[in-house]
């Protein structure tokens, strides 16, 4: 009977704890923290104002990964996986809940509107950009560049466009090529995939992987620019980079 | 329910054999090199030199290491433990607040023990914990919510549980205590809430607090002028990882953590004693022999708690007993451990902020080197040339083998308002992109820091080394578990963990066959020879 018991109240108290509805504060004192706050852990990738940069505008009413309050305080402490958000470390839990009120803050300033035309930054992409030889969305496209199903998610549309003009300056974390030389002579020159003290994995432009001990590598050069992308300074006019960026903006979901 | 019983019988059996013949008096542990198979204390023995006399793996058949088993544990906290072996038991530390006995032989489990712990803890990096003492049939844990406990060996049962400091003001415990005579010596954490540290013994039977060192003087006595205002309340210097012991002067050497803010020394002008020292305390007392100071007035948050080294050697011809130590601040320091008074130092990895130490061993800090609202670049980064995890020592070739950094911060300093509870930082630090950072195994030498040989690293490695009478040296880069030889650098011998290495290893012996110990991840892994 005390098993059954104490049973119940497990499921009772892990009910109770799901249902838990997180109060985020909102006094002004709490607002003008979270947002210093803000400036110090988030603005960063978010910008000053939340408006997205390297990291996703807040400037929404919803966010993917934080559709409540609770999932917001858990992404801002936790982090996301698989994304480049970090968790916060040096925040208390009270910090959080203030950091996260000034986000939420942020979800009622009105949306701009991303300039453009998707439709033909679309035909851009395809045509005159030819984007997709280096790139891929949904599985369609090359793999030297990174892949851009969910790039309007990621990134806001002012990083967008300097990435396309200036690349060298929006290389992602991470984003390394080069080329490995073999001391039995091999040369393979691809996006480094992964790499440790002990070994390298690299892989080419038509998609091949490689992997290389260290020991019986000859040497692994690094070119200067960190990016093989050329820039469509000058390439596109200012309207179709206006409406290429509307077209990478729209890119939200996985089809 | 009856097969269940039935399966369980054999093991629980086994189980009480194994842990019926378990009592570690404190002699066993200071005559530790008697039973080179058993690993009876943190660094394996007194002097913290993290050095195994076993030999049946050496430099000839590395390469044929292979893992014997493995232990999961069911947590999704990094496990950093360093394992304690006892005649075929091995009782480990899991994250956030588990300890477990362990057979050696097979890697089954004998007991668990779970302690309940608040969900509100305040903490800077993480639930972990990095060891526990043995004395006796005893086995002590510190809590990461501050507790010290005490275990029944055989069984896993609570025998004490006394609370050290209050978790809810910033206080917690991640360091494996020290079993000294019929003491358990335990540190504390919690330096970036602005707590005030201290080093605490406890008598091993029955709890009742012996001595407790208080790491910053209060007002009155000796060192408190060292803090401006009331700062010395809220200045942390805590003791975070284990200390070692020299039985034949009764000494404990503690080492003491970052002054309080970390980044921001505005509100703390002065030396803030006793933060980043190393202290020589009487082990029966609790008194201060002497301190010696590596970072004074340290805004960089270069605590200096690393675990330090007693080594003997000679100095300008002159055999000495030193205490020696690879500091976060960039310097390696060589001390008389009698008196404390500084022998030599130097600079083990690049270092901008001082242009060297004085003939005290003072650093002699250079113009604008703090951190500043905009950001100040300095090498090394608040990560340190090395940090808590164990560096290791080779009598024989006088070799200390330390895992470093060479990295550079962006240093930040902010604001500091106090709250109990609260952190309480004054800036930050940010990463450095000019220069690609990397880690290496550096050997040097013990007596004056000088570079033998290096091994580089890919990337920093935030992990521990230890090094055996088979010539080897072990230690982690990112997962990968690897041994390089001890007189050249080289590497010898490889292993994927496919987990995050952060831990220090150990090695000991079971029915005649030598095993290496690491913890990757949520897993322990144990080595053995085909």
């Amino acid at each position: 009977m005390k098993i059954v018991f104490l049973f119940s109240f497990v499921i009772a108290a892990l009910a109770a704890d799901t249902e838990t509805k997180v109060k985020l504060p909102n006094s002004r004192a709490d607002m003008i923290h979270g947002e210093k706050l803000f400036q110090v852990h988030c603005a960063r990738c978010h910008g000053p104002k939340g408006e997205g940069s390297r990291g996703p505008t807040l400037i929404r009413a919803r966010l993917i990964h934080a559709p409540d309050d609770a999932a917001l305080v858990a992404v801002i402490d936790d982090g996301i996986r698989g994304t480049e958000m970090p968790g916060a470390e040096a925040m208390s839990h009270h910090e959080i809940l203030q950091t996260a009120a000034f986000v939420r803050s942020l979800g009622k300033v009105p949306q701009q509107p991303v300039p453009g035309d998707p439709a033909r930054g679309a035909e851009i992409y395809r045509t005159k950009g030819n984007c997709g030889a280096c790139h891929s969305i949904s599985g369609e496209g090359g793999v030297a560049g990174p892949d851009l199903t969910q790039i309007g998610e990621a990134r806001s549309p002012a990083y967008l466009r300097e990435s396309i003009v200036d690349p060298q300056a929006a290389v992602p974390e991470g984003y390394v090529r080069l080329t490995v030389v073999s001391k039995a002579g091999r040369s393979v020159t691809g996006v480094r995939v992964n790499e440790d003290s002990f070994s390298i994995q690299v892989r080419d432009d038509s998609g091949r992987s490689f992997s290389f001990w260290k020991s019986d590598v000859a040497r692994v050069d690094k070119p200067q620019n960190k990016s093989p992308m050329p820039s469509f300074r000058g390439q596109l006019s200012d309207l179709e980079l206006t409406d290429l960026v509307a077209y990478l903006a729209s890119l939200k979901e996985r089809k | 329910m009856k097969v269940l019983i039935w399966l369980s019988a054999p093991v629980v059996l086994l189980a009480q054999v194994l842990l019926a013949q378990i009592s570690v008096p404190y002699e066993r542990i200071r005559d530790a090199n008697k039973e080179p198979g058993n690993w009876l204390t943190y660094s394996r023995d007194y002097t913290g030199q993290r050095y195994s006399p076993l030999d049946q793996i050496d430099t000839g058949n590395v390469s044929k290491l292979r893992i014997s088993w493995m232990h999961q544990v069911n947590e999704l906290d990094t496990l950093e433990t360093s394992p304690l072996v006892v005649d075929g038991t091995m009782f480990i530390t899991a994250p956030p607040n588990m300890v477990e006995a362990i057979d050696a032989a097979t890697g089954r489990t004998l007991w668990t023990y779970q302690k309940e712990i608040p969900r509100d803890l305040r903490l800077c990096c993480g639930r972990v914990n990095r060891g526990l003492a043995i004395l006796g049939q005893t086995v002590y844990y510190a809590s990461i919510d501050a507790h010290l406990i005490a275990l029944d060996a055989r069984t896993g049962t609570v025998r004490w549980d006394v609370t050290m400091a209050d978790y809810k003001t910033g206080y917690s415990s991640t360091g494996a205590p020290l079993a000294v005579k019929d003491k358990i010596i335990t540190g504390m954490a919690g330096g970036e809430f602005g707590v005030r540290g201290f080093i605490d013994a406890y008598d091993a039977k029955t709890g009742k607090r012996a001595w407790r060192f208080n790491t910053i003087p209060v007002k009155g006595e000796a060192g408190n002028e060292s803090w401006t205002g009331e700062s010395w309340k809220t200045g942390s210097a805590t003791s975070w990882v284990t200390g070692v012991f020299d039985p034949e002067t009764n000494t404990v050497y503690w080492g003491t953590g970052n002054p309080g803010p970390d980044w921001n020394g505005d509100s703390r002008s002065g030396d803030n004693l006793y933060s980043d020292c190393l202290i020589a305390l009487d082990a029966d007392t609790g008194a201060r022999k002497w301190h010696f100071q590596y970072t004074p007035h340290d805004v960089n948050d270069w605590d200096s708690t690393q675990t330090p080294m007693l080594i003997e050697g000679l100095v300008e011809g002159q055999p000495r007993k030193m205490v020696v130590l690879a500091n976060r601040n960039g310097f390696y320091y060589a001390l008389d451990r009698i008196n404390g008074k500084f022998i030599t130092g130097r600079p083990y990895v690049k270092q901008t902020w001082a242009s060297g130490l004085d003939e005290a061993g003072r650093p002699m800090r250079l113009p604008d080197s703090e951190p500043s609202v905009e950001g100040k670049l300095i090498w090394p980064s608040l990560g340190g040339g090395s940090n808590w995890y164990s560096s290791a020592y080779d009598a024989k070739t006088g070799n200390y083998y330390v895992n470093v950094k060479e990295m550079a911060g962006i240093y930040h300093k902010g604001e500091a308002d106090y709250k109990p509870g609260a952190f309480f930082n004054g800036g930050g630090q940010h990463d450095y992109k000019g220069e690609e950072p990397y880690g290496a195994v550096r050997a040097l030498d013990g007596g004056t820091g000088q570079m033998r040989w290096e091994y580089k690293l890919r990337f920093p490695s935030h992990a521990g080394l230890m090094t055996t009478a088979g010539g080897l040296v072990f230690g982690s880069n990112g997962s990968s578990f690897f041994a390089l030889d001890a007189r050249k650098g080289d590497l010898l011998w490889r292993f994927e963990a496919g987990g995050a290495i952060i831990a220090n290893p150990i090695s000991f012996m079971s029915a005649g066959k030598q095993y290496v110990v690491i913890a990757a991840g949520h897993a322990l892994l144990v080595f053995a020879l085909d």
